[in-house]
């Protein structure tokens, strides 16, 4: 399997997309740099240029990969190799590249401006983040094109689901807080953001770059979250958020009929 | 050598194969022919595992590959397959692609196939696949297919796409595999290629198979000289020849 | 600096009577020759101005009380064990002097406010260089008049409020001058009450469980370059007037009661030259007249300042705000201060004329600051990019915003460590 992966991952390395998507955070880090003021809002607007980003592509990236790749797929398939094998050798030949594109382009204007002083970790934590987020989306768009054969509505689908998770999920929140801001509605907010990976993503950065905020509710439950395990529960589930799709993805894979 | 006994599949409400009964013989070649939407790919797709029929079994050599009992994939080491479409990743070279098949199937590197000098493809095999022309992909494509020795060959309208010369070139070696003992399965609309290359033939109509036999039987039954006439009398309706078995 | 005039009038007082000073010499054996073996002894012999050196060891004893004009001094930092049951000295005398002592080991109380030194009553006493180990109260000074306290440690072992005591404790005191200290590990680190015209300078007072700084009708009292860090509630002045805070360094007070620094029922106010940082709330204002706060840097707080509706006559000028999630907070729309010149980081305006100064004004108080002040558990939805449209809508839409918190000019760069902080 390791094998298929590198053929696969050297396939995806020299396409010109990956390094145009290397290049866009390439350039996109260092204008911040050079422009974005002072230290932390570099971060933040990289920040934020991730959260919206990173989603995009790995949805697009992965619907049309997978959509590109079926006939040959079909030609492995007939290959004495598992499916399993051959689903980790696709999932992983894209989102490693792709995730690897994003901490490179996003990364290297830092090693050679120079990282802000006492944003290390941060840095690190959103190029975690980002790579993290990068194997969530790609699971789901290969989860979306599993299960729809037709490209265009595949291609839909994925476009609509970025829509909802990145754009429109945290404004239906906001609205549910606005109509029942009378409740008691710190459980089922924390559990909204968990529940998103672009939010759960936002809340590693918020744990750096608004900890003291966080804090400074009163309610029980954020003061325990936030105070104590957030970061470590915010990056478990993120993980989670890459090994559910991709082992949904591998089932569907599984039981595809080509 | 393969065996397809009550072989059906539908995708969602549409019956697509209706109880395919068909047995290939062993160093022979197949053709199997029918219109569009007979189940011709589906079949070929149930023997090559990319599909998985909802009832019926398939043989290879005795064992069994598909339905009740089917295990694993490593009789498709025994495969060798040539599909339609010569799609590969753009950005890999031909060397590479060979070398990536020669991975998978835990093949010894045994030396170049006969087959690069003869469709004239090593000048080719070093540049990135996005790069080739549609007829050069489809030389590889022959190439990956018969590149193991496979027992079982199995064609999707090989020379779709080749010039005249390498569609020789490819026909010649397909006919010099069964010669060693290959077992082929073909689809082709070119019904001359098929009356060049097929021992038997397999009619398939409406997901069933409507005559299964050698051509010459076909011929004889249809009153026809030529396998063209013999197919048009077949799709016309005419009722099925008593269907000789293959030997 | 000022006790000193008050001693040697003691210690002139003191020679007048018949002999010059003696050196009483104490030692856990009493080897040397007059030594004596224990501190209450010597104290007991010793006449005003005498000069008393206790000798490197542990001494466990009851309570000295210094009731005359004595200079201690340790040598080779000789440790007073409190056993965890008693006091260790109680200072009733003016001119006491008590220095390079260890106090350690008082245990805890929850009935009476024990601490290590006791000074009642009493002027122009200088405790330097002492160590404060697990001493409840450390230093506690009740009714005294221009004391120093300088320079010395305290490490409490502070785990539940009830249970613990303050590192430098004031009350009803004036002129006391308290510097160069280091606290951690106290219920408070340092606690003044009804103390007029003190000074509190270059302390450090960190990671204690309430107030690293505390003080109630402490009047005309000045509070320059300390550090409070990391403590359960930052640092809290209430109920004062005319208290000048310039040049200190308030950090990490994180927490939902934690505040850099917590003004409350203030007079006059002069806060200048300060950094918060990594605060909850870095500047809370509750209650204050004539606020000026010039000058200070608020950086990466969750709040930088929160204003209640209840000041009066605030005055921001020249600060600079970076980094932080909510720059202004009110808890009311018409909540009134003064902002000019302040450089934001949220700023998004232009410098045409490029004097150095934005040439639209800034509304420092966020929209989503007001949802989160309505619906507290929205601040998780911080830098989402809905919340990026609000704010993108109200910088097209200024009447979103409340009105009353404006910098008509602010600055186009960071200007609070530009120019040296006003004069004293």
């Amino acid at each position: 399997m390791t094998r298929l992966l590198g053929y696969q991952v050297r396939n995806v390395l020299r396409s010109r997309w990956l390094a145009a998507y290397a290049l866009f955070f390439l350039l996109v880090t260092d204008a911040l740099l050079r422009f974005g003021g002072d230290d932390g809002k570099v971060l933040l607007g990289l920040g934020n240029v991730t959260l919206l980003v990173v989603p995009l592509v790995g949805l697009v990236f992965g619907t049309t990969a997978l959509y590109e790749a079926r006939p040959f797929t079909e030609l492995l398939l007939a290959q004495p190799v598992g499916r399993g094998q051959l689903f980790a050798a696709l999932y992983g030949g894209l989102a490693l590249p792709t995730a690897a594109a994003y901490v490179l382009g996003a990364g290297l204007p830092f090693a050679l401006h120079g990282v802000p002083s006492g944003h290390g970790a941060s840095l690190l934590v959103l190029l975690g983040a980002g790579a993290l987020l990068t194997g969530v989306f790609v699971a789901l768009a290969f989860l979306v094109a599993l299960r729809t054969d037709d490209r265009a509505r595949g291609l839909g689908a994925a476009v609509g689901l970025w829509l909802a998770l990145a754009l429109l999920y945290d404004g239906g929140v906001l609205l549910l807080l606005a109509v029942f801001g009378d409740h008691a509605l710190e459980r089922p907010l924390l559990a909204a953001m968990l529940a998103n990976p672009v939010d759960l993503a936002r809340v590693l950065l918020l744990l750096r770059f608004d900890g003291a905020a966080l804090l400074g509710y009163t309610g029980a439950v954020f003061a325990r979250f936030f105070g104590g395990p957030g970061a470590l529960v915010a990056a478990a589930l993120l993980l989670a958020w890459v090994a559910v799709p991709a082992a949904f993805g591998a089932r569907a894979f599984r039981r595809k009929d080509f | 050598m393969l065996e397809i006994s009550g072989l059906t599949k539908s995708f969602g409400r549409l019956p697509v194969l209706r109880g395919v009964d068909l047995t290939v013989g062993r160093g022979r070649v197949t053709a199997v022919l029918g219109p569009n939407g007979a189940g011709k790919s589906t079949l070929i797709k149930a023997v090559l595992g990319l599909t998985r029929p909802d009832a019926g079994t398939i043989r290879l050599g005795g064992v069994p590959i598909a339905g009740p009992g089917a295990a694993g994939h490593a009789h498709r080491a025994r495969i060798g397959y040539m599909p339609q479409l010569a799609a590969f990743p753009a950005h890999l070279t031909g060397a590479e692609l060979i070398a990536m098949l020669r991975d998978l199937r835990g093949a010894p590197a045994a030396g170049d196939d006969p087959l690069v000098e003869a469709l004239a493809l090593a000048p080719h095999l070093g540049k990135p696949l996005g790069t080739l022309s549609g007829g050069t992909r489809q030389k590889v494509n022959a190439v990956l297919a018969l590149l193991f020795r496979p027992d079982l060959l199995i064609l999707d309208e090989p020379t779709a796409g080749l010039d005249p010369v390498s569609s020789g070139v490819l026909k010649d070696r397909v006919l010099a595999e069964r010669a060693a003992g290959c077992t082929v399965v073909v689809t082709s609309h070119v019904l001359s290629e098929v009356e060049e290359l097929a021992d038997d033939v397999a009619f398939l109509v409406d997901g069933r198979v409507r005559y299964a036999g050698p051509v010459e039987a076909l011929l004889r039954e249809t009153r026809q000289t030529r396998l063209e006439r013999a197919v048009a009398q077949l799709m016309r309706g005419a009722p099925a020849p008593a269907a000789e078995a293959a030997a | 600096m000022r006790a000193e005039p008050l001693v040697a009038a003691l210690l002139l007082a003191a020679a007048g009577g018949a002999q010059a000073p003696a050196t009483i010499v104490v030692s856990p054996d009493g080897a040397a020759p007059g030594a004596v073996r224990t501190l209450g002894t010597a104290v007991r012999r010793a006449r005003a101005g005498d000069r008393v050196v206790v000798r490197a060891g542990t001494y466990r004893e009851p309570t000295v009380v210094v009731d005359r004009p004595l200079t201690i001094v340790g040598e080779g930092r000789p440790t007073l064990d409190g056993e965890a049951r008693r006091e260790l000295l109680h200072v009733t005398a003016s001119g006491v002097t008590v220095r390079g002592l260890r106090f350690a080991n008082l245990g805890r109380s929850y009935s009476e406010d024990r601490a290590a030194l006791r000074v009642t009553a009493a002027g122009g006493c200088v405790i330097a260089d002492n160590d404060f180990d697990d001493t409840f109260y450390g230093v506690y000074l009740a009714d005294v008049d221009g004391c120093r306290v300088e320079g010395n440690r305290f490490a409490g072992r502070a785990s539940s409020e009830a249970a613990s005591g303050n590192g430098i404790h004031l009350w009803s005191s004036r002129g006391v001058t308290v510097a160069g200290n280091r606290v951690a590990g106290h219920r408070d680190g340092i606690y003044l009450e009804f103390a007029r015209d003190c000074r509190v300078e270059r302390n450090a007072s960190e990671g204690n469980l309430r107030y690293g700084l505390h003080f109630m009708y402490s009047d005309s009292s000045r509070y320059v370059g300390n550090v409070f860090r990391r403590n359960g509630a930052g640092v809290a002045v209430m109920y004062t007037r005319a208290v000048e805070v310039r040049g200190n360094r308030f950090e990490d007070g994180r927490g939902p009661a934690a505040y850099g620094l917590l003004l409350k029922e203030i007079g006059d106010p002069v806060v200048t030259g300060n950094v918060f940082a990594r605060n909850t709330v870095g500047l809370m204002v509750d209650g204050a007249t004539r606020l000026v706060a010039a000058r200070n840097r608020f950086a990466a707080n969750g709040w930088a300042v929160q204003l209640q509706a209840n000041a009066q006559d605030a005055r921001f000028l020249a600060n600079d705000f970076a980094g932080n999630s909510f720059d202004v907070a009110t808890n009311a729309r018409d909540a009134a201060a003064t902002f000019a010149g302040n450089y934001f980081d949220a700023y998004r305006g232009y410098d045409l004329d490029r004097d150095g100064r934005g040439d639209v004004p800034h509304r420092p108080v966020r929209l989503f600051a007001l949802l989160a002040a309505r619906h507290e558990p929205a601040v998780v939805l911080q830098r989402s990019f809905f919340v990026g449209l609000l704010d993108a809508s109200e910088r097209l839409l200024p009447t979103l915003t409340p009105d009353a918190v404006v910098d008509a000019r602010p600055a186009m760069r960071p200007v609070a460590a530009r120019a040296p902080s006003p004069a004293p």
